[in-house]
């Protein structure tokens, strides 16, 4: 089933085209890999299918599970299930990380007609979630991000992806700063979220991370277009000639 | 980036919910002030000899000051002479002997207000004396409240049934030539609160008084004093509304606590008056004295106030700490939006030996709002072993607000031990935008960041001024981005 579909996205920053249109299709159970050089828009991607307002989308369409996108609020789309792994997770100094782990869950909830979520229950969630992540239960009790390394930020950003079980998942460029432990923890979590009705899309610059997260689909961007896709190989491929070549035959 | 700034100088646009007026026939003096008028103010009141004496004293005193220009505050000049100094329900000859005889639309007006006297009173076990303009229509538990020997009264009773008290107390803590608005304040205050609290008594349970400003250029001078005896303790919680206006309204009260040996005073304040438009037009200037006087050995008196209304503030709730190992505290949440302006802080006036004080002060401001944190600790020579810790945040929402720290030090013991951190710090386009995305509203996610910002604050509250703190926070940020 088509869950994301993209079609000629052009979208810009101030004055700067950065997506220069792009389309994309993305069925539900399906791991997408989005690579390629810096600045060829691959978190501009990410942004603007999260609803960030500083990019204006100046033509195209994005339909999501049969609705349109772009005209969905930020958090409307959160609810409805599109989830952004952060490359760069915000700190909310004096805000509980739990407290604000809560209230998404139920904000989430009750888009859905549904109850809050049982404090109890929650906190035993959270934990054990963390526990699997190889997070301390200590960093629920602690500012959203305040103090955080990258890589207890990159966790923490999972452990909300898990708590959220989102349908759409973006994860932007979480690989990039972690050690290899983490690099594990995260696509452990990443991998223990992979279903037939969940969709993900991976924003890599390195193909590190695909070692640890198969991807059905690997696309190489650059200047805000695909201009290449294939399966796996392709990233490795990619890792041997470098982007130039990609740029080379976009050019070209 | 222009939708950044757009979107942050927007979250704050709710109207005032409480702007009503009540429509209850009121015997009003005429605009002006005189020694005529300060007579007509006690002789209505009925007040003994020394009581007018003393305000007659206040306006002589009052007629040779100037108005202190120094707080970082801009208004038009107030002209005293336009305002009415008296304002009470038209039945205060008859006064209600319980809730059942008030006025029904005063208790509708509470009743907006969200203070249901019966329900709130009885199962909240909260005593309510509540100021209607001047004069003090109802109060409750003042028969659990005697039992244990509590005075819990208006001011105006208080003169007349306990005069030594007032006599002995009034004044000494706040003098009347103390500044401009606290003489103004002796010379025409028309009622207020008094607590006496016996020796060794431990208050049954918090006292509540709501001030409420209703009648049009009325300016409203509430005067409170609060005695705590020996060993005894009382938590005094004051909250205020006021209906909407487009004149502005003067109020210029007067708070007094001592705190005897061993006495413990804890004093809470939420205001919420109304703080004039999205362009400043209308609002009240709150310009008030608080001070409290720790009189005696291992006393302590703490202030918390969260303040959300006014067009200005100019408030400086302080701690005299004169008895050996008397502590004094000030935990302040201000909020200014839109057009207000907040000059506030705390002075700590460290005077007898080992005493210390503790002042958190957090500052909001948002839309073209000034918030400025004032803030004097004094260690006077003979104040051995004096401590302080300060602690002065500033959060900012949006780009055209400003916030300001004013810290003051003076220290003539050179073992006192001081310490001031500060901090300013931005809501974010971006840490909204991580709110948003996890489903989260841009409104949710503002008040979630700044209950986060006031909390050291609001844990100082009881618990259901709380969450109504919490929730007047909410209202007044309402619509400052977005």
């Amino acid at each position: 089933m088509t869950m994301l579909e993209i079609n000629d996205l052009k979208s810009r920053i101030d004055d700067t085209e950065i997506l220069r249109g792009l389309s994309l299709t993305v069925n539900a159970g399906e791991v997408h890999a989005i690579m390629g050089p810096n600045g060829s828009g691959k978190s501009t991607l990410a942004q603007v299918i999260a609803g960030h307002e500083d990019y204006e989308v100046t033509s195209g369409t994005v339909t999501y599970n049969g609705q349109d996108l772009l005209e969905l609020e930020p958090e409307e789309r959160a609810r409805e299930g599109i989830f952004l792994g952060f490359q760069y997770p915000v700190e909310i100094p004096g805000v509980n990380n739990a407290y604000l782990l809560k209230a998404a869950v139920n904000a989430k909830r009750k888009h859905q007609g549904l109850g809050e979520v049982d404090a109890f229950e929650f906190l035993k969630l959270a934990r054990e979630k963390m526990t699997t992540l190889g997070m301390d239960p200590k960093f629920l009790n602690r500012g959203v991000n305040e103090g955080f390394s990258g890589g207890e930020k990159k966790r923490n950003e999972i452990l909300q992806m898990a708590m959220l079980e989102p349908r759409l998942a973006i994860l932007d460029e979480t690989d990039s700063g972690l050690d290899i432990d983490a690099l594990k923890a995260v696509a452990e979590g990443v991998n223990a979220l992979r279903n037939p009705e969940r969709a993900i899309i991976l924003v890599t610059h390195y193909q590190r991370l695909l070692d640890y997260i198969r991807p059905d689909y690997v696309h190489v961007l650059s200047q805000g277009r695909i201009v290449r896709s294939g399966d796996k190989s392709l990233a490795l491929e990619l890792e041997e000639r470098g982007y130039d070549w990609v740029s080379e035959a976009a050019n070209g | 980036m222009s939708t950044e700034s757009e979107n942050l100088e927007s979250l704050v646009n709710r109207r005032y919910e409480h702007g009503f007026v009540t429509d209850i026939e009121t015997d009003s003096l005429p605009p002006g002030l005189s020694e005529d008028v300060i007579r007509a103010i006690s002789a209505r009141k009925n007040e003994p000899p020394f009581m007018l004496e003393w305000r007659l004293q206040a306006y002589r005193q009052w007629l040779e000051m100037q108005e202190p220009e120094w707080a970082h505050v801009h208004y038009p000049k107030i002209d005293y002479n336009e305002i009415s100094y008296f304002s009470a329900p038209i039945s205060d000859e008859d006064r209600p002997k319980s809730l059942d005889e008030v006025d029904p639309k005063l208790l509708e007006t509470y009743d907006k207000l969200g203070i249901p006297l019966h329900e709130r009173a009885r199962l909240a076990g909260v005593a309510v004396d509540a100021v209607f303009d001047s004069v003090s229509v109802a109060t409750t538990f003042k028969e659990k409240l005697s039992e244990a020997g509590v005075i819990f009264c208006s001011f105006s009773e208080a003169v007349q049934d306990h005069p030594d008290l007032v006599r002995k107390y009034l004044g000494t803590v706040v003098p009347r030539r103390d500044n401009f608005f606290a003489a103004l304040n002796a010379a025409v205050f028309s009622d207020g609160s008094f607590v006496y609290i016996p020796k060794g008594v431990r208050c049954p349970m918090e006292l509540s008084t709501y001030f409420r400003i209703n009648a049009a250029n009325t300016g409203q001078f509430e005067r409170t004093l609060i005695v705590a005896d020996e060993g005894s303790h009382v938590s005094y919680l004051e909250g205020c509304t006021a209906p909407m206006r487009d004149e502005n309204q003067l109020h210029a009260a007067v708070v007094e606590l001592v705190a005897l040996k061993d006495a413990e005073i804890k004093y809470s304040t939420v205001q919420n008056w109304y703080p004039g438009d999205e362009n400043g037009v209308g609002g009240i200037y709150n310009f008030v004295t608080k001070r409290g006087d720790c009189r005696g050995a291992n006393s302590k008196i703490s202030w918390t106030q969260v303040e959300t209304g006014s067009a200005i503030t100019w408030k400086y709730p302080s701690c005299l700490l004169r008895g050996d190992n008397s502590v004094g505290e000030f935990y302040s949440v201000a909020v200014a939006n839109n057009m207000q302006q907040a000059d506030t802080g705390t002075k700590m006036i460290h005077i007898g030996r080992n005493t210390s004080s503790t002042i958190v002060s957090k500052g909001i401001s948002a839309g073209r709002a000034e918030n400025a944190y004032r803030g004097l600790v004094r260690v006077m020579p003979r104040a051995h072993g004096a401590r302080n810790h300060t602690q002065c945040d500033s959060l900012l929402i949006g780009k055209q607000c400003g916030a300001h720290t004013f810290p003051y030090m003076e220290i003539k013991n050179p073992s006192a031990r001081v310490e001031h951190e500060a901090t300013t710090s931005k809501i974010s386009a971006d840490q909204l935008f991580y709110c948003r995305q996890r489903g989260i509203s841009e409104e949710d996610a503002v008040n979630m960041i700044v209950n986060g910002f006031c909390k050291e604050v609001f844990k100082e509250l009881p618990m259901e001024f709380a969450v109504e703190a919490q929730a007047l926070l909410n209202v007044s940020l309402e619509g400052a981005v977005g």
